[in-house]
This record gives structure tokens, C-alpha cells and sequence, in this order.
């Protein structure tokens, strides 16, 4: 039974939202907000709510969040060529972006877009992770998302699409959903930066054909006072590659969800998370890898660095099916804390029902190294700068998750960065 | 040079007394050996000279070209050229040897008001620096001491030091862990660096070490205090009667 309130703040988040209801997501969004009042929204005595508290995503009108002033540094992956598409507020802005069309993107908003192949994708990806561990944040999104991108390659994409969210209002609540899917063979890397909004809720939905490859890389802004619900919904074919790394430097409240399918044999899945909070920061990593084929491999690799009371959050699930034979399964959540008031929360969990399968995982909660920290010293390192030497170091391995070069040197930069401006 | 007078040290946590005043002067140009058995206060000499946490200084001082080096913070110290190479170097996962070395030099250079190196300077340099001591381009990218052996970490030390050039050099057992070829390989790098301008502080329990780095004073520590002071042939007495002898007839 699910209790009363949770379904009435359901029904009351969903009645305060427009859905469209029409075109061709009308059918998943009816689909999508009937999942919801099922399910009702999230409470503290749901099992994956226990250490982050949903009331304000719950609440229909979202919390104020002050602008960020980044002032003269240069924006994440602005030396890139790329395909750009921007976003303010949740709302896609031609004047700055890209041509989608010639670059083979369509747009959710544009309801005349009549596309067979995001009919099967839009919101079913969503719907079957909804089991065993529901998902509402996700089900609203499908029931309103106003935005998005869709995106299907046959091949290998000339540039990686890049999606810009800006926040221009103190007030905006962003919901963005997008499809990618990707042929047999094709290639795409999809990049993400910005905060979006005060409050944003954002779903992609990724299907991988065999052998096609995928890489994901975002960053979630420095707004203090943003929120941010996401989840990443995958589906693996055989042979097939995906690869998704996220960076978050601030956020009042961030809850990152993947949930990735390896269907096919041979799939290989990585999911990968360096966090960085100061204060009033609570983020949430929360994973769900199904292994539902043979010799596939899986990686998540989450590292937190946490000071002044900042909270973080792990919970990730490897589930291996019956049959899912020479599995790989690999789990790391590592925090740094800074010191005594801030704190780490990790639930890991293996659920096993092959008998042929390698499957790790580990979680640890340190300080910073005061022999290192010395060691650096007595060479002459400052102690601000020896401290965040240490800092990158201890986020090397999710970094090094991040498979393009280029890319992986502009997020170690860009936390060059802020953690130089950062004081202890 | 270096001048320390009547230097008493006790660990934080607790009342143990390590140091009961030692008095020691280096001048430039001079290298002057510390040779004790265990447990006297050797190697907390030189954790408390580069200030590291965890000593409390009860009485005396410690002046680097007239500068009190116990009131400064470690880089400090670093920055006014003090080294210390590490007894046993400390192992730093995920930064790399090149990243630290060129951080350490230029956060120096810019403490000094000097201009930083660029990436084509430095790496011209260490190259060199590094051929010298037979470290390698691979040994460069690897994260600082993580899987070096014994002695390629001694070996990373001196290099450390070749690119930093400290005026006071302390080095803390550099010999210990080191097969032969290997301490003359450290060796050669300390006597490359000896000129008018610098001095040593070489610590050691064997003599073996001072065959390769030739002494010019020669001190034995006891018991937290300098209990004797003599020339190279001190040493070799050390080495013929070992300790026992020579404390007997000053404690």
C-alpha cells in the first residue's frame, strides 16, 4: 500500500503541470502520469529515499536559487568543436545554438515531428526501470517534459552534440527529456553542462544497437542553490559501449540516477562521478546495473570530496540475472572528507543469480593524507596548492573514466580552477 | 649556514623527550655527517629542521642564514632552501612525478619572486637532471613513489634535489635499503651537487655511505644530545669498534 500523502503529492505535482495531449508522446505521457499516481511520489521510508530527503522536488513550486556569476572563466568545453545547443531555463534558444536540423537533432517541442523510431524510445525506457525500484521523478518527467533532444545515428556522428543549460530566472523549474538512440556501429558523444535552472528534473533515454558506442560527459554547474533530479536510462546491445561521466561542483541537492540494461553479450557499461561540495551541498549517486547477458562488464566509479557539513550520498546495485555468465562487475564509492562535519553515506549491493561471476566492490571514507600533505610541503608546495594536488588526486580515477583526451583535460583544468579560488 | 643551539624536542602526544640539546653549526660548502645508533634522535633532527607535525619544541633554536626556521611553516623553510631527502619517501597516487616536481620548483621560484619555468624550460632540465640518475621517461610519468623500487625512490630524492638546489641539504639514511651500485649512483649525484655555496647534513648509521660522500666533520648523536665531534676518521672508528666504545667514554 502506498501511503495516502504520497499519492496526493503526486496527483498535486502532476495537476500543477501542463501535458501535452496531443502528438505523438501523448500516449507515453498518459502512460507516464498514471505510473506516477500509482506509485505516488518519494517519502522517507521509501529503501533509496532514506538518506536524501525529496520534499523540496515534491513540492510543486520549486525554491528560489540565486544566479551564479562565473564572472571571466571560460565555459566548460567552449574550445571543443562541437554541435551546440542551448538551453535557458529549460527552454531552447535558436539565437545561440547550432542548426539542430543540419546536425541531425530534433527537438521534443516540435509536436509536428513525427518520428517512429523516438515513439519506441520515449518514455519505455523509463517505464521497464521502474522495476524492481521505482522511479517517480522519471515518470513525471516523461508525463510533462516540455524539452528536449532526439537524436538517432546511423553512423559515426562527425562532432559530439553538446547541450548548454543556462539559468537566467531564480525561479525556473526545467524539465528536459531526451532520446538518443544509436545504430549498429554508430558513434556519439553527448555532452552536457550548465545548472539549467533552480530546479531541473531531466531524463535520457539511451539505446544502443550492437557495437555502437556512446560517451556522455556532463557538468552540473556551480549555482549554490540549484536542485537537480536526473536519471539515465540505458539499454545495451551486444558488443555495445557506454561510457557516462559526470562532474558536480555545487548544487544545494543533486540525485544522479542510472539505471543501465546490458542486454546484449558483450556489453560493456561504465558509470562514472567526481563530486566536489562545500556546505549546504547534498549529492545523491544512485545506480542500477542489470546484467541480463553473458561476459558483459560493468563499472561504477564515484568519488566525493566533501567539507563544511557537505553530505554525499552512494547507493549502487549490481544485479546479475540467471544466465548472465563471466560477468565483470566492478563497484567503487570513495570519500574524502575534509573534516568532521561533513559525511558520506554508501549503500552498495551485489544481487547474484549466475554462478560464473567476477564482482567487486568497495567503499571507503577518508581524511586527506597528512604525510603526503607534509611530503608536498617540504618541497616547497604551499599548503592550499598541496591540498588540492591531493584533491585532483583522489578524483583521478573517475576523471580517468572520461575515454577522449581532450575532454578529460578540460574538466581537470576547470577544477584546477575552482579549487585554487576555493578556500580550506 | 645552518646553527642550532641547545635544541630540546618531546613528541606532542605524550611526555617522551627526543632531543636534549643539540648544538650544531654547518658552514657553507661543508658536509658534515650525524652517525648514532637507534632511537637517537637522528632522524627526528631532521623531521623537526623541515617541520613536520607532531614535535613540540621545548627550548632552543634553529637559524638558517640567520632566519629561525622553527617559527616558519614547511614551505617555507623549502623556499628559504632547506631540502630534506626522505629516510622513506612518501608514496603519492595520482600525481604524477613530473606534475610534482615542476609544481615544487615553480611554487619556489614564485615564493622567491622568480619567474616559473615553462613546460619547455623544466622539461629541458629534468631531462638532463634525470638521465644523470638513470631515471627514466617512464619513471617520470608514474605517480610520485608509487611502485619505485628502494632505490629508485632514493634516486627520486636526489633528483628532487638537483632541481630544487637547496642551499642546506639533509639527507635522512639516504643508504639505507641500497645495494652498492645503487649508492654510488646517489652518491655521485650528492658530489655533483657540492659547491662553496651549499653544505650537507648526511645522516647515517653505517660508515659505508661517507666512503662515496666524503666528510668533512663527523658527529655522533646519543641519547637526544652531539656527544662527540671529530674529523672523517671518526667515522672509521665507528666502524671498527661500533658504538658501544665511543659512548662509554662520554655518556
Amino acid at each position: 500500500m502506498v501511503a495516502q500523502a504520497k499519492l496526493d503529492a503526486a496527483a498535486l505535482r502532476l495537476d500543477a503541470l501542463g501535458q501535452p495531449q496531443t502528438g505523438w508522446t501523448a500516449a507515453a505521457r498518459r502512460a507516464a502520469a498514471a505510473r506516477l499516481r500509482a506509485m505516488g511520489l518519494p517519502g522517507r521510508r521509501d529503501e533509496y529515499w532514506r538518506y536524501t530527503d525529496a520534499a523540496t522536488l515534491n513540492q510543486p513550486a520549486p525554491q528560489r536559487a540565486a544566479l551564479f556569476d562565473a564572472s571571466d572563466e571560460p565555459v566548460v568545453f567552449g574550445g571543443l568543436d562541437r554541435v551546440k545547443l542551448v538551453f535557458v531555463d529549460g527552454v531552447f534558444d535558436p539565437a545561440q545554438s547550432d542548426d539542430p536540423e543540419a546536425a541531425g537533432v530534433e527537438l521534443l517541442s516540435r509536436q509536428s515531428a513525427d518520428i517512429h523510431w523516438a515513439q519506441g524510445l520515449y518514455g519505455v525506457l523509463e517505464a521497464r526501470g521502474q522495476s524492481p525500484v521505482p522511479r517517480p521523478f522519471a515518470a513525471l518527467n516523461t508525463a510533462a517534459a516540455v524539452e528536449g533532444v532526439l537524436i538517432r545515428v546511423t553512423g559515426k556522428a562527425e562532432k559530439p552534440v553538446s547541450l548548454v543549460y543556462l539559468h537566467r530566472s531564480d525561479s525556473s523549474d526545467a524539465i528536459l527529456h531526451h532520446c538518443v538512440k544509436l545504430e549498429a556501429g554508430a558513434e556519439l558523444t553527448l555532452l552536457e553542462n550548465g545548472p539549467a535552472a533552480a530546479r531541473l528534473n531531466a531524463v535520457l533515454e539511451v539505446e544502443l544497437a550492437e557495437d555502437a558506442r556512446f560517451h556522455h560527459v556532463r557538468t552540473q554547474g556551480r549555482d549554490h542553490e540549484r536542485r537537480a533530479v536526473t536519471h539515465i536510462f540505458a539499454r545495451l546491445g551486444g558488443g555495445a559501449l557506454f561510457k557516462s561521466f559526470t562532474l558536480s561542483a555545487n548544487g544545494v541537492l543533486t540525485r544522479n540516477e542510472a539505471v543501465l540494461e546490458l542486454a546484449g553479450d558483450g556489453a560493456v557499461a561504465h558509470v562514472a562521478g567526481a563530486a566536489v561540495g562545500d556546505g549546504a551541498f547534498h549529492h545523491d549517486d544512485t545506480v542500477f546495473v542489470t546484467h541480463a547477458a553473458e561476459r558483459c562488464e560493468s563499472r561504477q566509479v564515484f568519488k566525493k570530496v566533501l567539507k563544511n557539513g557537505a553530505v554525499g550520498v552512494f547507493q549502487g546495485k549490481i544485479l546479475v540475472q540467471p544466465g548472465a555468465q563471466k560477468t565483470d562487475g566492478y563497484q567503487i564509492s570513495q570519500s574524502l572528507l575534509l573534516d568532521e562535519a561533513s559525511q558520506f553515506l554508501a549503500k552498495p549491493e551485489l544481487e547474484i543469480y549466475a554462478d560464473d561471476v567476477k564482482c567487486s566492490h568497495g567503499s571507503t571514507s577518508g581524511a586527506i593524507d597528512e604525510t603526503a600533505l607534509y611530503y608536498l610541503r617540504s618541497r616547497g608546495v604551499p599548503l592550499r596548492q598541496a591540498q588540492s594536488l591531493l584533491v585532483l588526486a583522489f578524483l583521478a580515477e573517475a576523471i580517468g573514466e572520461i575515454e577522449d583526451e581532450t575532454i578529460a583535460a578540460d574538466i581537470r583544468l576547470r577544477l584546477e580552477g575552482w579549487l585554487a579560488r576555493h578556500d580550506r | 649556514m645552518l646553527e642550532i643551539k641547545n635544541l630540546h624536542v618531546k613528541l606532542e602526544e605524550g611526555d617522551k623527550v627526543i632531543l636534549k640539546g643539540v648544538d650544531l653549526r654547518v658552514e657553507a660548502g661543508r658536509v658534515h655527517a650525524i652517525m648514532g645508533p637507534n632511537g637517537s634522535g637522528k632522524s627526528t633532527l631532521s623531521y623537526v629542521l623541515s617541520g613536520r607535525d607532531g614535535y613540540e619544541v621545548t627550548e632552543g633554536s634553529a637559524t638558517l642564514d640567520g632566519r629561525e626556521l622553527l617559527e616558519m611553516e614547511p614551505e617555507a623553510r623549502a623556499a628559504a632552501g632547506l631540502f630534506l631527502a626522505f629516510q622513506y619517501p612518501v608514496e603519492i597516487p595520482g600525481v604524477g612525478n613530473m606534475t610534482f616536481l615542476r609544481t615544487a620548483v615553480n611554487a619556489q621560484r614564485k615564493a622567491r619572486g622568480e619567474a616559473e619555468l615553462s613546460a619547455g624550460e623544466f622539461l629541458k632540465i629534468v631531462r638532463e637532471k634525470a638521465k644523470a640518475l638513470k631515471i627514466d621517461a617512464e619513471m617520470m610519468k608514474r605517480p610520485v613513489n608509487v611502485g619505485f623500487s628502494g632505490g629508485e625512490k632514493k634516486r627520486n630524492e636526489i633528483l628532487q634535489m638537483a632541481m630544487l638546489e637547496p642551499k642546506m641539504c639533509i639527507l635522512d639514511e639516504t643508504d639505507s635499503g641500497l645495494d652498492v651500485d645503487a649508492m654510488k649512483l646517489v652518491a655521485n649525484g650528492v658530489n655533483a651537487l657540492r659547491d662553496e655555496g651549499r653544505a650537507f647534513l648526511v645522516i647515517t648509521h653505517y660508515q659505508r655511505l661517507l666512503d662515496h660522500i666524503k666528510p668533512d666533520v663527523v658527529h655522533i648523536m646519543a641519547d637526544g644530545r652531539i656527544v662527540k665531534t671529530g674529523g672523517p676518521e671518526l667515522a672509521l672508528e665507528v666502524e671498527h669498534n661500533g658504538y658501544a666504545d665511543i659512548l662509554s667514554g662520554v655518556l
